[in-house]
């Protein structure tokens, strides 16, 4: 199986330009996430990736252009109501919270579930854990005092507790060595079997483009090429 | 008249009776603990916008009249105990409470959430704050001109004046000396203000790790973008965060009337001054910090001044700061109100 079917574009972003004060970040960017796929935002450093991302969640202002999220527009949705809606980022790097244990870090990602300390919470609780088995081990460690693969699992475990339709990963590679990034990426395509359609920003482009099934390469802010990716190539191996 | 001139920093060996010692401790602590409670508005606000909100010491003056006042309308009297003081004494908390907490909403609202919006740099929302505490610190200080003007100089003569001048808190509740072991008293009022700061304060810090507002505000503190992409919706946070501050200054106000028996309308500055020197001194944005802080700043308040002599108090308090900011910058228990967790 080269290509896998996918269904309808459940994301779709159309001409979307960003500025930073006067300077222009990205512009006319556009690209679709397809239902139940993996799509990635490929790029060199400063090429607007995460800028993109920080768009499409809300933390950045749309100066033109829309975000439209299963038919609705989001253009203009403040980032904290995109959680509840099926939208959630696991920010680049460190962006987890410093001072919080695992387990803490993990309900910060069920922020906006009225369910919490349910069996449903505990169950994706549990599955965090299974996709993660180094969080079960430090679940009361506090996040800051772990390392950079560490957290970046927890960032990414801690969307998840979000139950999102989609999941934004800004640079999930980003610092790691490379049997992590092996391991990290195997988990991410776990998590996109499991259910989850997945927006992938990534600099490390081999190992982004043996993933995806769609890929959309940025270049000074633009997009400069787009297309289908050669699935079927096990990202494990 | 050497008998009676104030002892001199320069002959500080007097031996100090053992009963003297305990009575400055026990009072340290009592003062301390309200310097602690009123200096958690600084630390909160601080630990989420990275601001310090100069008009918290206005908050603090406001919830003390109201204290004030809920007493002139109950038509209390000093020491007249039973149930009724007690009812009395909660209702001025109440009262105190609520004012303060709605006067640190009103200057979230109008001194800095435009601002913020506007992504103006941090002086600008100092100098705003500074602007609103001499707004909130004169309109106290002018109220028998402003009820003139609206010709309630009468009906309100009993609260507005003197406007400029102390206003005594009646506190309905007698004073009792529980304690007395060869000098060393233990008053009712000063244990019921220690006790009822430490536990405000213990409230407070089950709040903000417990419920999930609170973690809300942990959340933001830590790293407002990740808490934006949980969820956090950072406005309410905010205001949040300056409810909680009032709340506590509030019952801070009313514990000091309780201990000190008087306010007027710029009783916030220096009293601001020292709970923000205990926030800084704990750890700024660090809420265990902020109990720290008092209570050492009581203390060494206390002890300094029996050493020194009373004018020396000050000095000796503000040293203690300097002292332990160029040994340890971030306060006694460090930055951050995440990083307290425990």
């Amino acid at each position: 199986m080269s290509e896998r079917a996918l269904g309808e574009d459940q994301l779709v972003v159309e001409g979307l330009s960003v500025n930073y004060g006067r300077i222009e970040a990205i512009r006319d960017v556009s690209f679709r996430v397809p239902a139940g796929g993996i799509a990635t935002l490929i790029g060199a450093n400063g090429a607007g990736k995460t800028t993109t991302l920080k768009t499409v969640s809300g933390l950045r202002t749309v100066r033109a252009g829309r975000i439209v999220f299963e038919g609705e527009d989001i253009s203009r949705v403040p980032s904290h109501q995109l959680v509840k809606r099926g939208l959630c980022q696991a920010p680049e790097g460190r962006g987890t919270f410093p001072g919080m244990t695992v387990e803490e870090n993990l309900d910060m990602g069920a922020y906006t579930r009225s369910d919490r300390k349910s069996a449903a919470y505990r169950a994706d609780m549990d599955r965090v854990f299974t996709l993660f088995p180094r969080l079960a081990e430090r679940r009361a460690q506090a996040a800051g005092t772990m390392s950079g693969g560490e957290q970046q699992m927890l960032a990414i475990g801690r969307a998840l507790m979000s139950r999102p339709r989609v999941l934004l990963l800004d640079e999930p590679s980003m610092g790691l060595a490379p049997k992590l990034i092996q391991q990290i990426f195997s988990i991410i395509v776990e998590i996109n079997r499991q259910g989850t359609t997945v927006l992938l920003v990534e600099q490390n482009a081999a190992q982004a483009l043996r993933t995806a099934d769609v890929a959309y390469v940025l270049e000074t802010g633009s997009v400069a090429r787009a297309g289908r990716c050669a699935h079927g190539v096990d990202p494990r191996g | 008249m050497p008998g009676t001139s104030p002892p001199s920093p320069l002959e500080p060996n007097r031996v100090v009776p053992l009963s003297t010692f305990l009575n400055l401790t026990f009072t340290g602590l009592v003062v301390g603990a309200i310097y602690g409670l009123f200096a958690l508005g600084y630390t909160l606000v601080y630990g989420v916008l990275r601001l310090i909100n100069f008009a918290h010491s206005e908050v603090f003056m406001w919830g003390s009249f109201a204290a004030v006042w809920m007493m002139t309308l109950l038509n209390a009297r000093a020491g007249s105990g039973g149930p009724a003081a007690v009812l009395y004494l909660l209702l001025a908390l109440l009262a105190a409470m609520a004012v303060s907490g709605a006067v640190a909403l009103l200057v979230e609202r109008v001194a800095y959430r435009r601002l913020r919006e506007k992504k103006s740099p941090p002086l600008v929302a100092l100098i705003s704050a500074i602007g609103a505490s001499f707004m909130l610190s004169e309109i106290m200080g002018l109220r028998d001109r402003i009820a003139g003007w609206l010709n309630l100089d009468g009906v309100l003569g009993d609260y507005v004046r003197p406007a400029r001048e102390n206003t005594q808190f009646v506190n309905p509740l007698p004073n009792a000396t529980l304690l007395d072991v060869g000098g060393f008293q233990v008053r009712s009022t000063q244990l019921i203000v220690l006790v009822a700061a430490l536990a405000m304060m213990i409230a407070l810090e089950q709040f903000v790790r417990r419920s999930r507002l609170g973690r809300g505000v942990r959340a933001v503190s830590q790293d407002a973008e990740a808490a934006a992409l949980m969820g956090v919706d950072q406005k309410r946070v905010v205001q949040l965060t300056f409810l909680l501050g009032g709340l506590m200054a509030g019952a801070a106000a009313l514990l000091y009337l309780m201990h000190i028996g008087v306010t007027r309308y710029n009783v916030g500055f220096i009293l601001g001054i020292k709970a923000f020197t205990a926030a800084v001194l704990g750890g700024i944005g660090n809420i265990r910090g902020a109990l720290l802080g008092g209570l050492v700043l009581g203390l060494a308040e206390n002890y300094g001044s029996q050493l020194f002599g009373s004018a020396w108090k000050d000095v000796v308090s503000f040293l203690l700061l300097v002292v332990v900011l160029l040994f340890r910058p971030t306060g006694l228990l460090g930055e951050s109100l995440g990083k307290a967790r425990a």
